[in-house]
């Protein structure tokens, strides 16, 4: 039975008043390495469907893998039943509707081992490479490709394809006291380099042969693309319209409603997200799979369009449902699989940025992020894989690694700099989020609260 | 004893087994196991005591890993028929030959009896899935509209977190084992606004390996928990905010219990360890050469990894690799002594055998080495926790979790917590906020002065620790007595923040 046909047969199946179904066909190849050699690696297959009954206001959700034909029926009659017995929904709306995308009836085409064709003898070359010159890389490469069908009895036959691919590159001296990382993005590893990548970190390991210790404190930091992400990710995922309006969050307003429309900064930074943005492309129309705070299986379909979270270092929107908008009196607003974040016109590259600066520390990676505030949004975390000092425009040297204590939203703030936006890998957040497209920045007091011994 | 549930039986787990197993040996395989498993999960959220969303999701499949010319492959499908088994095993072989460019290390495991017709179910009475949606809906409707009633709270989060695992596993040495256990997690959480801040309390239950039992009286109280939240949802508002600076602590277990998990638990993992998360969780300070000689903590300090404690949420009876669990010493009298292993890591460090460790979440992941219940012992006959309390001039006692950050290596943490007590002359004074303690991790284990006795004792636990690439998820529970610790370092998070 193709993807198609379970749809239209779980529709039909359905007793309740309104269904919608999801099928998501996945697969997935990886390479994980350490030490200059293999430790595992794997191809899977993935089927699941989704089915949401309505019945009246109640919903029932009911997920499972691998259906087989015979099965069909019990699994919508399970979701009919759900629907049945739920308590009414505070979020329900008509079903979104109707609407079909052109390449319905078109195959899901899966990825396989073979995505690495290229990638692997390549990644082989690079291990030999660093072996000789007394490097261990580790990393990981992965490839997923998962196309999502959504119908509804309301019309919907939508379908998106969503390749992700990312590979993950760390570089260390032999007694592992010596560490740089660099990840990239990919839709499908034809555009990624690994002996560059390689070439790049051994650079960053020749800066770490000398090594300086800082103490803890504020210091002016140059803050890389991807360490941008993960923090701009974690205001992303805190941005929901429903937590501000209840007073929980860095965007309530003191006394009841939201923050839309204050400034957040006096650069005239901009963090948006666009299904269409070119090398992060993601779906146009919402997917939801289960409904929450900040999502509504309601919604499912709603076609998603350029959004601007801050507009002009002003907040802009925050991630809204159709029932949120009510609540709150602002447009719906779901929630994007992609962020962008751009500052000025003319922005410097990450090495502009050094060569202008005085004394600062240049980072590499922040990890372990965690939220210790959700009302200043203060988060906790690491540096790692390299923090270097600068001086007079040039690195000088190793530092010892921070722990921090920061609110994206207070450096949003603070930052006296934003530099060129560029395609981006998060380091923490990669497992998740992939897609986006961020610049550096320079923040003159960034918060390291102790040190850490880690190297 | 409950037993494994006939619809699962009744899939074709042996034929499967049978065609991937044999097509693996056709092409050359030194090794092939094949994992068949069924992970049923169903979550509820409530707010405000509407139902919010709930999902009941299943994964259903099977995988086939490969040792081909000293190289690993592995390759999982869904398609239940022999065929289709075969052909994975095929791409397994595939795998290993394309990973083969990419391998410079022939794989090996260490030597397992064969455990051939193993079953084994986990410890619970009530199946979490035969228990109508609209009962669990009820009662936690139920106890969140009691805590709604209270002027003392604005609003009340509720969630459910259930699932049952089955697996079937079997090799080429012979071993085949069918296995079954269940998790449960409800969690309430009363907000409130006022005193120009807003605030949470919630209830400390941990998850654990029980089934719908665990919420209608048997190993937790939830109603008794319950009405306590408004009182000390009140009382956090209104507390001061802490002085920051060197406190005597005495943590409770529904705290402590995530700080061995991060510093300890995963500390001691030996693939950290050796370098094989390097690029992503990290490595560990504790390396192998330190093994027998690192001084972790003090030395009432003993630390165990057990796979068979009763409800504990890393229990089973045999591990993904086909090895009996059990339980091993990881810290004796403050020593680092011991490892968590898989196969290929015990035979790698001359381990001998390895100690049950390998597990992976779905079918669709390979198995790594994942954490076993990792517990602080009690003294046999230590102290209460007030008479730990009682031993404190200035410090605070702290209860329940909440965010917890450590670096690469294990070294530099920091947590908050629920509730933070004053201690002062010996007592307890009152809460305080804005708290986390700070220290490195051999720094803290060495300021542990006391720990408490059996009476102290409570299992906690987390059910989705992260870990691998791609990222897989465990659950684990890690038991321990309220202990004492002394001039740890507290920071004031409004103050870090820089306000």
């Amino acid at each position: 039975m193709t993807p198609q046909e379970t749809v239209e047969r779980a529709l039909a199946l359905s007793k309740a008043d309104d269904c919608v179904v999801i099928v998501d066909e996945g697969s997935t190849a990886n390479l994980r390495y350490a030490g200059n050699t293999l430790t595992t690696n794997g191809v899977t297959r993935s089927s699941r469907l989704t089915v949401i009954s309505v019945t009246g206001q109640g919903v029932g959700v009911v997920s499972r893998t691998a259906v087989r034909p015979g099965q069909l029926a019990d699994v919508v009659a399970a979701a009919d039943l759900a629907s049945r017995e739920a308590p009414p929904a505070e979020d329900a709306r008509p079903l979104v509707g109707p609407a079909v995308s052109p390449d319905w009836d078109a195959p899901a085409e899966p990825t396989s081992i073979a995505v690495f064709s290229a990638f692997a003898p390549a990644l082989g070359e690079t291990f030999a490479v660093a072996e000789t010159a007394n490097r261990k890389l580790y990393g990981f490469a992965e490839h997923l490709l998962t196309t999502t069908f959504l119908g509804s009895s309301s019309g919907l036959r939508l379908r998106h394809d969503q390749p992700t691919g990312r590979l993950e590159l760390n570089a260390k001296s032999p007694d592992m006291t010596r560490s740089a990382w660099a990840g990239v993005a990919t839709r499908d590893f034809s555009d990624v380099d690994v002996a560059a990548l390689d070439a790049g970190l051994a650079r960053r390991l020749d800066w770490a042969k000398r090594r300086l210790d800082l103490p803890p404190g504020r210091y002016e930091t140059l803050i890389p693309p991807s360490s941008v992400a993960d923090l701009m990710i974690y205001l992303y995922w805190s941005a929901g319209a429903r937590d501000a309006a209840d007073g929980r969050t860095v965007f309530s307003k003191p006394g009841g409603g939201t923050r839309v429309g204050e400034s957040l900064s006096e650069s005239p930074v901009r963090l948006s997200s666009d299904p269409g943005a070119a090398g992060i492309q993601c779906a146009p129309f919402v997917i939801a799979h289960a409904g929450g705070r900040q999502r509504s299986v309601f919604d499912n379909g709603l076609p998603l369009s350029p959004t601007d979270w801050i507009h002009d270092g002003s907040l802009a929107a925050l991630l809204q449902t159709r029932h949120s908008a009510e609540l709150t009196g602002l447009a719906a607003t779901p929630a994007i699989d992609n962020l962008i974040m751009r500052g000025p016109e003319g922005g410097r590259s990450l090495d502009e940025m050094v060569a202008s600066t005085e004394r600062g520390l240049l980072l590499t990676c922040l990890w372990y992020i965690r939220e210790v505030d959700p009302q200043t949004l203060l988060l906790t975390g690491l540096t790692r894989d390299g923090v270097y000092l600068v001086e007079k425009g040039e690195v000088v040297g190793e530092v010892n690694n921070f722990r921090f204590n920061e609110s994206p939203v207070g450096l949003l703030d603070r930052m006296t700099e934003v530099g060129r936006e560029e395609h981006t890998l998060p380091r923490e957040w990669s497992d998740y989020f992939t897609r986006a497209v961020m610049p550096a920045v320079r923040v003159p007091d960034f918060n390291m609260s102790t040190v850490s011994q880690a190297s | 004893m409950r037993q494994i549930d006939p619809d699962f039986l009744a899939l074709p787990l042996r034929q499967l087994a049978d065609a991937a197993l044999q097509r693996a040996r056709d092409l050359g395989a030194e090794h092939a196991d094949f994992r068949l498993e069924r992970v049923r999960g169903e979550t509820l959220n409530l707010f405000d005591a509407r139902l919010e969303g709930s999902m009941d999701a299943d994964d259903l499949g099977y995988a086939v890993r490969v040792i081909r010319d000293g190289t690993w492959g592995f390759a999982a499908g869904i398609e239940l028929t022999p065929e289709a088994a075969a052909a994975v095993a095929e791409q397994a072989v595939e795998v290993a030959r394309v990973a083969a460019a990419v391998n410079r290390e022939p794989v090996e495991l260490a030597p397992e009896p064969v455990h051939a017709g193993a079953t084994w179910v986990s410890s619970y009475e009530v199946d979490p899935f035969s228990v109508p949606l609209k009962e669990k809906v009820a009662l936690l409707a139920d106890w969140s509209a009691g805590l709604l009633k209270d002027p003392r709270v604005d609003h009340v989060a509720a969630s459910l977190m259930q699932v049952k695992e089955q697996k079937f596993y079997a090799d080429t040495a012979g071993t085949d084992t069918t296995q079954q256990r269940v998790r449960t997690h409800p969690v309430l959480t009363a907000m409130r606004a006022a005193e120009g801040r807003f605030d949470d309390m919630r209830t400390l239950a941990p998850p654990a390996g029980r089934g719908y039992e665990y919420l209608t009286g048997t190993g937790w109280d939830f109603p008794s928990e319950v009405a306590l939240l408004p009182e000390l949802l009140e009382e956090k508002l209104k507390a001061p905010s802490v002085e920051a600076g060197p406190y005597d602590l005495v943590i409770h277990p529904s705290n402590l219990w995530l700080t061995i998990h991060e510093s300890i638990g995963h500390a001691t993992e030996l693939d950290r360890a050796l370098g094989y998360e390097a690029a992503y969780a990290g490595t560990s300070f504790a390396t192998f050469d330190k093994l027998g000689t690192l001084q972790y903590g003090s030395p009432i300090m003993n630390v165990t990894g057990d796979r068979t404690a009763e409800h504990g949420l890393a229990t089973i009876g045999y591990d993904d690799e086909g090895v009996a669990t059990r339980r091993f010493d990881i810290v004796r009298e403050g020593r680092l002594v011991g490892y968590q292993l898989d196969r290929r890591m015990a035979l790698l460090k001359g381990l001998g055998s390895s100690n049950g460790c390998a597990f992976a979440d779905s079918p669709g992941h390979v198995p790594i080495q994942r954490m076993a219940n990792v517990s602080l012992l009690p003294a046999g006959d230590g102290p209460s926790t007030e008479e730990l309390i009682s031993r404190v001039e200035r410090g605070l006692f702290i209860l329940g979790d909440k965010s917890w950050s450590i670096d690469m290596q294990r070294y530099n943490f920091q947590f908050t917590g629920q509730r933070f007590y004053l201690i002062e002359n010996g007592r307890v004074t009152g809460q305080v906020r804005d708290v986390a303690y700070q220290a490195t991790t051999t720094d803290f284990w060495r300021s542990m002065e006391a720990v408490g006795g059996p009476q102290t004792y409570v299992l906690g636990g987390a059910m989705n620790c992260g870990k691998g690439q791609p990222g897989q998820v465990a659950p684990v529970s890690h038991g321990c007595p309220s202990a004492l610790f002394r001039g740890v370092k507290i920071l004031n998070t409004v103050q870090e923040g820089g306000k």
